[in-house]
């Protein structure tokens, strides 16, 4: 793991690598931003992506590869930033990972490349997202994509769901040959990262860029279709024709807290609440017609600590709430959010309420949400999970006035394309049983990856997912063996 | 795009859409529903599936103007388009052989149980439907459901046409007459489904309701949907749309269908102040025209 200076296109010294401090992202005032749909961070130039990717050591074993779930190769990639040779820094990424200007910007870096970059044991870790963000963006600009004249196999594959697992499957197999069609229950491509991620941190634009890409590779997208409802697995398979069918449907059942109040107006999942503000638009009401409560001036509280909370509160501030509160019951260290989150978030002056749960949603008799009554928790012996497990104190209940409520505790296993597909075999919780090297699920010639088969995780957990299901999809079409 | 083949008014206000909708069309049963968005800045609304028919790949939907967005449906003619029809969703109507079944349709609500009805006379029950209307005018689907029953018992609530008075009256009648209900099946305004609840409850008649909470997708994804079942948490866009009447909370589904009633009059207000502002473009620019 020893920093290495052979052949090093870096100009500075290894020595003086750990001097030059870490690049601040340019970013728009908190004041300013907390007000638009505008993204946060606005991208580093050309000097700025060079003068941190010279701050790498060049380790000979390099942890941050190891600890991308992709794998990619950070050292060889930030070397042709220095050397300034941008598309192949791209161009290398896309080895791994064929959506690095969504990766570089919604990956939890402190938790994976980052957090094992060998620079973070003394100063802070090299901007690995950053930068992946800059070349990304950079070939984005540069218009340069490069369409693969591969010979047609012949097979058919259906991708069922268009979120990050299922677009990584249909990306790759369709530069081996073979031609692919994605399934979409709703009316846009993209899953989360166009329903439930907003604006401000991940602008549909780049996804869409994404996608019209994979259009010119000729992929095929098909919206407004459930399958399970519209068409089962079975038909495509057997009726259709498909030769093999990937399942990416994503864990997007939301659950509730089981609190007294939770029906009432005012009380949104995080799901609905972000899905009307990003796939509907309705922060564009009248414009667009689908209705949102109006939030100007009102208090507005999240509960839960995770990407969707911090997404979902950050949202309400930027459409006029007052007071815009996260109510999370455990401790800071504890928040599943992204770390650029949560500081963002105070930066733009989210109240976080931590250690606090709330009990019941309190009304004005005739239906509407005024307060939620909560407790002050204090954090007990380790859960399952490894984490302290809160605990209410007693007496120390109080009401939080509010007019929206939105919970953001998790989500769960749809259970549309299990229920209707027999012998597809789930775990106890509903998820799809797949391998977790070749993705195969029970059912011959059907594979499964991502949020449906791991509950909810992360974007890059579900590429690397549709990488392996690409891979093992590719050899079962060519051998045919099972 | 989905093309609209045949659009008719059924009443005033109420329009019959034929859509050339392949997959929808071969799987759609009795019960289920579509959510469709008009245009690009549409929003997403739930509509129950009249009928289908396979081999010409058309499904039809009943629309009764009430906001902005169905009032634009109704604008829409044949040969227009839908931009999105998403279906069939929901869990279809347990068709088997009860015995008797009282099928109760309360407005638009009667292009909605007309599809059930229909299945529940081929699955060999008796079915007498009772057929509920504001006036004479917004009577719709008698013929259609004269062929599928038993027995059509018609009320309107001002008394132009058939006996007045409402559905529930003539479903008293029945139970009034000793006729045995194996069960009866609910579709129409919530209060109306609700005073046919309270009444089948105190017989203990088994008794289904069709639900339209709000909805945006439809899949499960987005929980708006909820109602409450039995003191639980359901989804009707995937746990429904039918229920149990007897477990329905009736005043929580009456209370969340409020939630945006404002934006909905602001959306509707706006949408006639630009139809008529349109309409008195047309009358200024007319002789100008003639002028050219
Ligand atoms: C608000 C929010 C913020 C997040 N922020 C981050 C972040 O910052 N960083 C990060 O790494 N991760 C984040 N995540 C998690 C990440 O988005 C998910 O782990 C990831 O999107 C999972 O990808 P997927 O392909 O499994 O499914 P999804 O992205 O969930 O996509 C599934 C798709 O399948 C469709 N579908 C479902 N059922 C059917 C059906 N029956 N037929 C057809 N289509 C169907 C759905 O409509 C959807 O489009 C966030 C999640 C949310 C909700
Ligand atoms: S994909 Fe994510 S983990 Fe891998 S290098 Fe990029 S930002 Fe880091
Ligand atoms: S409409 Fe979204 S969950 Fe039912």
């Amino acid at each position: 793991m020893s920093p290495t200076a052979t052949k090093s296109k870096n100009p500075v010294s290894p020595k003086d690598r750990m001097k030059i401090p870490r690049q601040l992202m340019p970013e728009q005032p908190a004041e300013e931003r907390a007000h638009n749909f505008e993204e946060v961070n606005l991208g580093y130039s050309a000097e700025l992506a060079q003068q941190e990717a010279k701050r790498c050591l060049e380790c000979a074993k390099p942890t941050c590869t190891d600890n991308c779930p992709v794998g990619i190769d950070v050292k060889k990639f930030v070397e042709l930033i220095v050397a300034g040779d941008f598309l192949g820094a791209a161009a290398k990424i896309r080895e791994a990972n064929v959506l690095p200007a969504i990766t570089g910007r919604v990956c939890p870096q402190e938790d994976q490349c980052e957090g094992k970059c060998l620079l973070s044991k003394k100063v802070k870790p090299l901007g690995i997202g950053y930068l992946e963000r800059f070349v990304a963006d950079y070939e984005q600009k540069m218009g340069i994509h490069v369409v693969p004249n591969v010979a047609p196999t012949g097979k058919r594959v259906a991708v069922v769901g268009s979120g990050p697992s299922g677009l990584t499957v249909a990306g790759d197999l369709i530069q081996k040959g073979h031609k692919v069609r994605v399934f979409e229950a709703l009316h846009e491509i993209g899953g989360v990262l166009v329903y439930g991620i907003p604006e401000f941190r991940l602008p549909k634009q780049i996804v869409r860029e994404q996608i019209d890409y994979m259009r010119e590779m000729g992929v095929e997208f098909e919206t407004d279709v459930v399958v399970g409802r519209t068409v089962t697995i079975d038909e495509l398979l057997e009726e259709e024709g498909y030769d093999a069918v990937f399942i990416g449907t994503g864990a997007g059942l939301p659950q509730f807290l089981n609190i007294a109040g939770e029906h009432l107006n005012g009380v949104y999942s995080a799901n609905e609440f972000l899905t009307r503000i990003n796939l509907m638009k309705a922060y564009k009401f009248p414009v667009y017609d689908e209705p949102m409560l109006d939030l100007k001036g009102r208090d507005v509280a999240v509960i839960g600590g995770g990407n969707t909370a911090l997404d979902a509160i950050r949202s309400a501030l930027r459409l006029g709430a007052r007071k815009a509160y996260v109510i999370y019951r455990r401790s800071d260290a504890e928040m599943p959010a992204r770390a650029e989150e949560v500081h963002h978030a105070r930066q733009e002056g989210i109240d976080f309420q931590m250690l606090t749960a709330p009990i019941e949603f309190l009304s004005d008799g005739k239906g509407w949400l005024t307060a939620a009554r909560c407790v002050r928790m204090e954090l007990g012996e380790p859960d399952a999970s490894g984490r302290r497990r809160p605990v209410p104190i007693q007496g120390s209940e109080f009401d939080l006035p509010l007019s929206v409520a939105v919970i953001a505790i998790g989500t769960s296993a749809n259970p549309i394309v299990q229920s209707t597909t027999p012998g597809l075999v789930t775990n106890r919780k509903g998820y799809i049983q797949a391998s977790e090297e070749t993705q195969r699920t029970t059912r011959k010639g059907v594979f499964a990856g991502g949020d449906i088969v791991t509950g909810s995780a992360t974007v890059i957990l579900a590429m690397g997912a549709g990488r392996r299901a690409a891979n093992s999809i590719h050899e079962y079409l060519t051998t045919g063996a099972w | 795009m989905f093309k609209i083949i045949h659009a008719e008014f059924l009443a005033p206000g109420i329009k019959r859409f034929v859509i050339e909708a392949p997959r929808i069309a071969r799987k759609q049963k009795p019960g289920q529903f579509v959510i469709l968005r008009i245009y690009e800045e549409g929003e997403r609304i739930p509509v129950t599936i009249e009928n289908s028919d396979p081999e010409r790949s058309t499904i039809s939907i009943v629309v009764q103007a009430a906001g902005k967005t169905t009032h634009l449906l109704n604008s829409l003619e044949t040969g227009d388009a839908i931009l999105d029809v998403v279906g069939p969703l929901g869990k279809p109507s347990e068709i088997r052989k009860y015995g008797t079944v009282v099928v109760v349709g309360g407005g638009v609500g009667t292009a909605m149980a007309y599809p059930t009805a229909a299945a529940l006379k081929q699955a060999g029950n008796r079915v007498l439907s009772i057929v509920g209307a504001r006036n004479q005018e917004l009577v719709i689907l008698e013929k259609e459901m004269r062929a599928v029953s038993d027995a059509v018992m018609i009320t309107t609530d001002d008394g132009s046409y058939a006996d007045k008075g409402f559905v529930t009256d003539k479903l008293r009648q029945l139970i009034e007459n000793g006729t045995r209900i194996d069960l009866v099946i609910a579709v129409g305004p919530i209060v109306m489904m609700k005073a046919v609840a309270e009444m089948t409850r105190k017989e203990n008649i088994h008794t289904v309701v069709s639900l339209n909470p709000i909805m945006i997708d439809g899949t499960g994804m987005c929980g708006g949907c909820r109602v409450l079942i039995d003191g639980k948490s359901e989804f009707a866009c995937v746990d429904g749309p039918e229920f149990d009447a007897h477990k329905v909370d009736f005043s929580v589904l009456v209370q969340r269908n409020t939630m945006y009633r404002d934006a909905e009059q602001r959306s509707l207000a706006e949408y006639r102040h630009s139809k008529s502002a349109e309409a008195g473009k047309c009358a200024v620019t007319a002789p100008q025209g003639a002028q050219a």
